[in-house]
C-alpha cells in the first residue's frame, strides 16, 4: 500500500476490471439471489391469483409488510442522490469515489419502493386508474407525483456523471458492449465545451434533486399523518421520516461500499477515510433520529390522550415492547457506541453499525405502521398482525432482486466515477487554492503539487 | 335537499342481530366461513358490538349497532386516490366498486373501523347464490366496501316519488334494510334537516351523542344513551 494510487495504477485498471470481465465468484453470488428472486415472484403469483387473503393482513390491521417495505425502501433511496448532491454542492473532495455507488442505490431501490405499493394493491390490474382518475386531494397521489419526479430526477442525476465514464469504457470494450456504450455515451469526446455543459447539467440536477428528495419522504409520512389515527396524526412526521430516511440510507451506502470494496479490490479508492466521514454523518443522524423519536413519544406520553396512550403503551411496555426496545438499541445504542469512539470507527466498525441501523430502521417503520392500526380509537377491536410466508417470501425476493440488480449494475457501469477521481487528482492545486481562500489573512505561498507520474 | 341520518336507541337494542342479517342479505355481502373469521376477516356492513362494563358480579352489558357513520366530513372520501368513494348530494357516502384499486387507504383513514375489504374471493354457499340481489353490485376480490345507507333504496324511493309527481318525504319513503328489520324499533331513520321527523327530533334530544364526536368527522349516525 505504498505511495499514492496513481503511481501504482495509472490507468485505474481495477475500476474497469468488473465491467470488462466477470469472475466465477460473481455467478456464485448471483445464483442464490436469482433463486430467491424467482421464489418471491412465485409467491406474488399466488397473491395475484387468490387475492390479499394469502397475506396476514386482517381487520383492523389492513396495512402490513408491503407498506413497511415501501416506507423503508423509499427511505434507503435517500442515501444516494441526496447525500451525493449535498456533498457535490459542498465540494467535499472525499465524495469522488462514493457518489456513483450512492446514486445507483437510489435509482434501483426506488423501483422496489414503487413495487411495494403495487404489491400492496388489492387490484394491481387497475393501477392505471391512479393516472386516469387520480385525485390530487389524496396523499397517495402526492406520493405518486413526488416519487415519479424523484425517480426521473435521480435517474438523470445518475446518468449525467456516467457519460464520461461510458466513453472511457466504450474505448476499451468490444462487441455488443461497445455498441451499447457508444450509444449511451452520446458521442462524448471530453472537449472543454462538453465538460462545461456537463458540469452545468450536474450542478442544476444536484440543486433540483435535494428539495425533491426532501419532499418524497415528507409526503410518504403524510400518508400516515393526514389521517386521524392516534400516533400517526403528528406534525413532526415529515422531518422525522426524512431524518430516518437519510439515516437508513447512509447505513445502506456504507454496507454497499464495503461490499464492492471487498468484491472488486477497491481498497485504494474506498479508503478508511471515506468510511470515517460517512460514519460521522451516520452518527449525527443517529443522534438526530433519537431526538425526534424522543420528542414524538414524550409528547404522546405527557398529553396522555387516551387513543395515543393506548398505542404508546402497546409499543413501549405492551405487545410490541421487544421490537420497540430492539429498535432503540439497534438505532441508537449500538451505532453511537461504535461510532462515537475513534478506535472502533473503522471500516468493520462502520459496517456493523450500519447493519444494525438498517435492521433498526425497518423495525421503526414496522412500529409506526402496525401498533396504530392494531389499536384503533374505538375500543371494540384489538388486532395483531404477523406476516404470512407469502409476504415474507415476496419481501426476501425483493431484497434479493435489489442486491442482484446492484451487482448487475456494477458489471455494466463503473461503480466508482473514474473521470471524477481523475479530475480530483488533477485538481489538487485548485483544491489547495480553495483551502487557502477559506483561511484569514496572509498565508504562506502555496507550493504547487503536481501529481507525480501523471505528467 | 334531505340529509339522511340514523338514530340508534341503545336502550331499545336487544342485540338480536336482525339488522346484521337484513343488511347482509340486502347488500349481497359475502358469507365469511369460520376459518376466515378466525383470521379476523369478518365482513359486516352492519355489526352489533357487545360492550361489557365492570367486573363480575357488577357487570353491565350493552349492544352497540355500528353501521357506517356516514360522516359529513368523511375521512375516507378525502383520501381515496381514484374517487371510488364519494358523498352524494344527499350526504350519503357510497362507492363505485369498479373503480377501487384496493389500496385500503380508506380503511386506515376511517376512525370507526367500518370499512370492509375483500381479502379473498367472495362466497355465497349453496342457495345463497340464487338469493343475490341483481340490482346490487357483487364485489370482486381486492376491493373495499362499506355501508351506504342502502342507497339503492333511496334511489327507488326517489323514482317512486317522481313517478307520483311529488318530493320524496323526509320520513317513511325510504329506510335502509337494517332499520326496516329492527323488531325493537331501536333504529330510526329520516331527514335530519327536517325538524318534523322523528329522527331529527331524537338527534336533537338530550340523550343523543355521536361516536368520537370530537374528531370533527360529523357523523350522521346518532346514538341515544341509555337513560
Amino acid at each position: 500500500m505504498a505511495g499514492p494510487v496513481h503511481q501504482r495504477d495509472p490507468e485505474d485498471a481495477v475500476l474497469f476490471a468488473p465491467v470488462l470481465g466477470t469472475t466465477r465468484r460473481f455467478w456464485l453470488g448471483a445464483t442464490p439471489l436469482l433463486a430467491m428472486t424467482l421464489w418471491g415472484m412465485y409467491a406474488y403469483t399466488l397473491q395475484l391469483r387468490y387475492g390479499l387473503g394469502v397475506t396476514g393482513l386482517n381487520r383492523p390491521v389492513a396495512w402490513g409488510i408491503y407498506i413497511i417495505n415501501f416506507v423503508f425502501f423509499i427511505g434507503i433511496s435517500h442515501a444516494g442522490t441526496l447525500i451525493s448532491a449535498i456533498l457535490r454542492l459542498c465540494k467535499a473532495e472525499w465524495r469522488r469515489p462514493i457518489t456513483r455507488a450512492a446514486e445507483a442505490i437510489t435509482v434501483l431501490v426506488l423501483f422496489f419502493g414503487l413495487g411495494s405499493i403495487i404489491m400492496d394493491l388489492g387490484r394491481p390490474d387497475r393501477l392505471f386508474y391512479v393516472l386516469q382518475y387520480g385525485r390530487l386531494q389524496s396523499p397517495l397521489l402526492w406520493d405518486v407525483t413526488s416519487i415519479t419526479t424523484y425517480l426521473t430526477g435521480s435517474a438523470l442525476y445518475l446518468y449525467l456523471p456516467l457519460i464520461p465514464d461510458l466513453a472511457l469504457v466504450r474505448d476499451r470494450a468490444t462487441g455488443w458492449r461497445r455498441t451499447l456504450y457508444t450509444f449511451l455515451a452520446l458521442g462524448w469526446r471530453g472537449t472543454p465545451g462538453q465538460h462545461r455543459r456537463l458540469e452545468r447539467g450536474i450542478a442544476v440536477m444536484a440543486v433540483m434533486v435535494i428539495p425533491i428528495a426532501v419532499s418524497v419522504h415528507t409526503v410518504v409520512s403524510w400518508v400516515f399523518s393526514m389521517t386521524l389515527q392516534p400516533m400517526w396524526k403528528s406534525t413532526i412526521f415529515g422531518p422525522y421520516f426524512v431524518t430516518g430516511a437519510i439515516f437508513s440510507g447512509i447505513a445502506a451506502l456504507i454496507i454497499s461500499m464495503a461490499a464492492v470494496r471487498r468484491a472488486y479490490h477497491l481498497e485504494n479508492y474506498l479508503k478508511p477515510v471515506h468510511f470515517n466521514s460517512l460514519s460521522l454523518l451516520l452518527l449525527v443522524m443517529s443522534l438526530l433520529w433519537f431526538y425526534f423519536t424522543f420528542a414524538e413519544h414524550l409528547t404522546a406520553y405527557y398529553g396522555g390522550e387516551l387513543g395515543e396512550a393506548m398505542v404508546l403503551f402497546a409499543k413501549v411496555t405492551g405487545r410490541w415492547a421487544p421490537a420497540f426496545w430492539a429498535m432503540a438499541v439497534l438505532n441508537f445504542v449500538i451505532p453511537v457506541a461504535i461510532l462515537a469512539n475513534g478506535r472502533t470507527r473503522t471500516v468493520a466498525g462502520s459496517v456493523v453499525a450500519s447493519a444494525s441501523v438498517v435492521v433498526g430502521m425497518w423495525l421503526e417503520r414496522y412500529l409506526i405502521v402496525v401498533p396504530t392500526l392494531a389499536n384503533p380509537r374505538l375500543p371494540y377491536e384489538r388486532g395483531f398482525y404477523a406476516p404470512s410466508w407469502v409476504e415474507v417470501s415476496i419481501t426476501a425476493g425483493a431484497v434479493s432482486f435489489f442486491v442482484l440488480l446492484y451487482m448487475v449494475f456494477t458489471k455494466l457501469f463503473p461503480i466508482i466515477s473514474i473521470w471524477e477521481v481523475r479530475e480530483g487528482r488533477e485538481g489538487l492545486v485548485t483544491a489547495q487554492e480553495r483551502m487557502v481562500g477559506y483561511l484569514p489573512g496572509p498565508v504562506a505561498p502555496v507550493t504547487p503539487v503536481t501529481p507525480a507520474g501523471r505528467r | 335537499m334531505a340529509r339522511w341520518g340514523m338514530v340508534i336507541d341503545l336502550d331499545r337494542c336487544t342485540g338480536c342481530q336482525a339488522c346484521v342479517v337484513a343488511c347482509k342479505a340486502e347488500n349481497n355481502v359475502p358469507v365469511v366461513p369460520p376459518e376466515q373469521a378466525r383470521e379476523r376477516r369478518l365482513m359486516l356492513w352492519m355489526e352489533v358490538i357487545p360492550e361489557v362494563e365492570g367486573e363480575y358480579p357488577n357487570v353491565r352489558a350493552r349492544f352497540i349497532p355500528r353501521p357506517c357513520q356516514q360522516c359529513d366530513h368523511a375521512p375516507c372520501v378525502k383520501v381515496c386516490p381514484v374517487q371510488a368513494l364519494s358523498t352524494s348530494p344527499e350526504g350519503i357516502v357510497s362507492r363505485v366498486f369498479a373503480r377501487c384499486i384496493g389500496c385500503r387507504f380508506c380503511v386506515q383513514a376511517c376512525p370507526y373501523g367500518v370499512i370492509q375489504f375483500n381479502w379473498r374471493a367472495p362466497l355465497w354457499p349453496g342457495d345463497l347464490y340464487e338469493a343475490l340481489d341483481p340490482d346490487i353490485a357483487v364485489r370482486p376480490t381486492g376491493v373495499a366496501e362499506s355501508c351506504d345507507f342502502c342507497r339503492h333504496r333511496f334511489q327507488r324511493a326517489r323514482e317512486q316519488a317522481r313517478a307520483e309527481g311529488r318530493e320524496i318525504r323526509g320520513e317513511g319513503d325510504y329506510v335502509p334494510a337494517c332499520v326496516q328489520a329492527c323488531p325493537a324499533l331501536a333504529l330510526v331513520f329520516g331527514d335530519l334537516d327536517d325538524p318534523k321527523t322523528e329522527a331529527a327530533r331524537l338527534a336533537r334530544g338530550p340523550r343523543a351523542y355521536r361516536m368520537l364526536e370530537d374528531l370533527g368527522t360529523a357523523p350522521k349516525v346518532f346514538y341515544l344513551k341509555e337513560g
